[in-house]
């Protein structure tokens, strides 16, 4: 398998295209989360973020073509690199921001951080700091789908390192085994952190890693928001008629690092480069939306709308109090 | 308007760096997420990527720079057509500095507050029938099955084997498929696939055929079960139950014979429950159930086919975190936990003979653990000695002695002793199985050692 530039999201898809609307709005969500993004390292910078932070730059289609295919009710999960999840999951950016910068009106009362946040009102589960586990939990709010008697679906989200743990390939086979309504979506970005997927993986090929349980897969363009949307369309209905779990390998690019502390040994700046220039996923977007007739100062108001939006939730994030010291002790055990 | 770039911080202990190279130079146009420049720390090198669109205006540090402190401003980002301002034309130092939050150590805060829970006192249920703690387990989950249609059992051979040990006699017969769940061998994936269940509000109960197998799943127990509910601010609570036959069975060597009490009782988020008797297993089997949260239920194999008397009101359950007072007496206090309190019960019987009175106190659970109970005793006889399974080291008899030491420490006549498992891997032979455990002649000969 390819590990040039070029590669990245190569894979042919036909399905439904977005009109023009959808398009608009992908961009929207896109962008939200690039500057949101791209603010949060700035931060981090600053040192108001601590800790780990794993941004989601370069990533972005593929989060935002699924969402557009799952409805109410459907229940995501996902790793460490979550924020992009969030937000297109309708989590405020105020309140994702204010868990980054550790504060009381985060999402977890500054109780989680990056890695560790949650909302039961938006269905997103996490949001988990041990690679892989997301999937096996992931299978368990598919589990509770079915167990509700619901056509709701879940998403788990891994990376191509997560792919190599034992617990997923458990999960496939109680997926398969219990026929349960789980999207298992690879975001193949290239990296398990430093190491390259060829260099991890034996199996060259992660959508065809559910095979022995029979579990469909399909590679996709993850840098293409229309073909991630149609792939997603055609897993969510084969979730939803209840014939099992479905196999998305979205080839994507990160293009930052791993972390915030990432020395960026592993791969050139080249190659970073070359993804920016020719695959990114909001530019691609952009020249449809141009070549529909959308024009630049449209964009350049949405553009403006969401620069705001970030700004306010950085704003918001930095004078928000912190914790009460009291918080230390909540929240460790319910009233039974 | 013109913008400061400032020296980032990479990593979260980076506090300068050397400014290796820029690679935009003044005058540049610059687009969000362009590299801007290299710095470099003992650790690695990195990249500093722009945040803004503009023109870069000046820049502030020189490449080859070192000690640059972090959040000083190294260029300045100007809108196309804009001068660069005057007013900043030299590095100052990190000017957010006092604004960091710096972490306050909570002096005050009491070490022990969430493990000891007030408990209301136990009532008297009435009327008993004797019946295993097999029975007894049996009749917890068939109550709790039946009472709440969201609790379901699952685990490897729970359903149609009847169960390893079976506790699920029948119940696959009276429930059906959908609600008692054959698992395959693969304790790390269906232990997470429980907690996902339970994080969106279904009750699950796990069965680990042995203790000795959760070992496989400890990272979704601890991680994932325990801790979710904090770490989401209280939004995710997690209400299941895993449990299981722990601690040494017979014959079966080093890798199936261990007590888990002490490796999960350290961990804030679970409740762990030990029950000896078919009252207990009972009770606490279906208090269990109904806890919100994450619970670990500490069986034992030996005991299952034991005997006892067992209240048979249909609303019996036993509160979680209140222990019982087996044995009343004045001279010595035993503390044990699951199969030991037989062992501290007969030792007791011996110490009698010889004018002893021990109280024997049945902990039923350790986290939260009942010190109140523990500590009146105590009070009350002045010695304490500790029986478990377990090992020694960070055992819970160690817990239980430093509670005293700190809560009753006036009131001891002697140290605190302790009776454990041997500090070895299981043997396999019946003679050095035997010695490896506490015996009563070791618990009779503990407390003798107090007087």
């Amino acid at each position: 398998m390819g590990t040039n530039a070029k590669q990245v999201g190569k894979a042919g898809n036909n399905g439904p295209s977005l009109t023009r609307d959808q398009f608009l709005k992908a961009y929207y969500d896109m962008l939200l989360i690039r500057r949101f993004e791209e603010k949060a390292g700035q931060l981090y910078g600053m040192g108001l973020i601590g800790g780990f932070c794993h941004l989601y730059i370069g990533q972005e289609a593929v989060v935002v073509g699924i969402q557009m295919s799952l409805k109410d009710g459907d229940k995501l999960i996902t790793s460490y690199r979550d924020h992009g999840q969030m937000l297109v999951a309708g989590m405020t950016p105020r309140g994702v921001m204010a868990e980054l910068t550790g504060r009381s009106t985060g999402y977890s009362h500054g109780k989680g951080g990056s890695m560790h946040m949650f909302s039961r009102e938006k269905n997103f589960y996490g949001g988990h700091g041990i690679v892989g586990a997301q999937v096996s939990l992931g299978i368990g709010l598919a589990f509770a789908n079915k167990y509700r008697d619901t056509d709701e679906v879940s998403v788990a989200y891994f990376g191509d390192g997560a792919a190599n743990q034992g617990q997923v390939y458990e999960s496939f086979n109680l997926a398969a085994l219990l026929k349960l309504p789980c999207i298992f979506v690879i975001e193949n970005n290239r990296y398990g952190m430093g190491t390259a997927v060829e260099r991890a993986s034996a199996s060259h090929e992660l959508y065809k890693n559910g095979e022995p349980w029979g579990i469909p897969g399909k590679r996709v363009d993850g840098m293409d928001v229309a073909a991630v949307y149609a792939a997603a369309e055609e897993a969510v209905k084969h979730c939803r008629e209840g014939k099992g779990p479905y196999l998305l390998e979205m080839m994507t690019y990160r293009y930052r690092g791993h972390s915030m502390s990432d020395p960026a040994k592993y791969r050139t700046r080249d190659e970073v480069d070359e993804v920016r220039k020719t695959r990114d996923p909001i530019e691609h977007v952009k020249h449809i939306l141009l070549d529909s007739g959308v024009t630049e100062a449209e964009l350049k108001t949405m553009e403006t709308e969401i620069k705001g939006i970030v700004n306010d939730s950085a704003e918001f994030a930095q004078t928000s109090p912190e914790p009460d010291p009291a918080e230390l002790y909540t929240d460790v055990v319910l009233e039974a | 308007m013109a913008t400061e770039i400032l020296m980032p911080a990479l990593s979260p202990t980076m506090t300068e760096g050397k400014l290796a190279r820029w690679l935009k130079k003044e005058g540049d146009a610059v687009n969000s997420g362009d590299v801007l420049a290299e710095i470099e720390t003992d650790k690695a090198t990195m990249e500093v990527e722009a945040i803004e669109e503009g023109i870069l205006g000046r820049i502030l540090t020189a490449e080859g720079t070192e000690g640059v402190a972090v959040n000083t401003p190294i260029a300045i980002l100007v809108e196309e057509g804009e001068a660069v301002p005057d007013n900043i034309d030299t590095p100052k130092s990190a000017a957010s500095a006092e604004a960091l939050p710096v972490a306050q150590p909570v002096a005050s805060a009491p070490v022990s507050a969430p493990v000891s829970a007030p408990v209301e006192e136990e009532k008297d249920w009435g009327e008993t029938q004797e019946i295993t703690v097999r029975e007894a387990l049996r009749d917890a989950l068939a109550a709790e099955l039946q009472r709440d249609p969201d609790v379901f059992l699952m685990g490897e051979e729970v359903a149609q084997y009847q169960g390893a040990y079976k506790i699920s006699q029948g119940l696959l017969q009276e429930f059906g498929e959908k609600r008692v769940i054959d698992m395959p061998i693969a304790e790390h994936g269906f232990t997470g696939m429980a907690v996902g269940a339970a994080l969106t509000g279904l009750k699950p109960v796990v069965e680990f055929m042995t203790m000795n197998f959760s070992m496989q799943a400890i990272d979704h127990i601890i991680n994932s079960a325990a801790k979710t509910l904090y770490m989401s601010g209280g939004q995710m609570g997690c209400p299941i139950v895993f449990r299981g036959p722990n601690g040494p069975a017979s014959r079966v060597g080093a890798q199936h014979s261990q007590c888990y009490g002490s490796w999960y009782a350290h961990v804030p988020g679970l409740k762990v429950v030990v029950p000896w008797s078919s009252a207990d297993a009972k009770g606490l089997l279906r208090a269990a159930i109904r806890d919100p949260n994450p619970v670990v239920v500490l069986e034992n194999e030996i005991l299952y086919g034991r005997k006892f008397p067992c209240p048979i009101d249909e609303d019996f359950i036993v509160p979680i975190g209140k222990a019982k007072i087996e044995r009343t007496g004045s001279d010595v206090t035993i503390v044990a936990f699951s199969i030991a309190v037989t062992t501290a019960l007969d030792a007791a019987a011996e110490l009698a003979k010889q004018g002893i009175e021990a109280e024997v106190i049945n902990l039923r659970s350790l986290r939260p653990l009942d010190t109140d109970t523990i500590v009146e005793s105590v009070k009350k006889t002045s010695r304490l000695v500790t029986v478990e399974e377990g090992w020694p080291f960070a055992g819970i008899g160690a817990e239980v002695a430093m509670q005293i030491i700190e809560h009753a420490f006036d009131w001891l006549d002697a140290p605190p002793a302790r009776v454990t498992g041997v500090d070895v891997p299981m043997p396999f032979a019946a003679n050095l199985e035997k010695l490896a455990l506490p015996q009563p002649e070791d618990v009779v000969k503990a407390a003798l050692g107090l007087m």
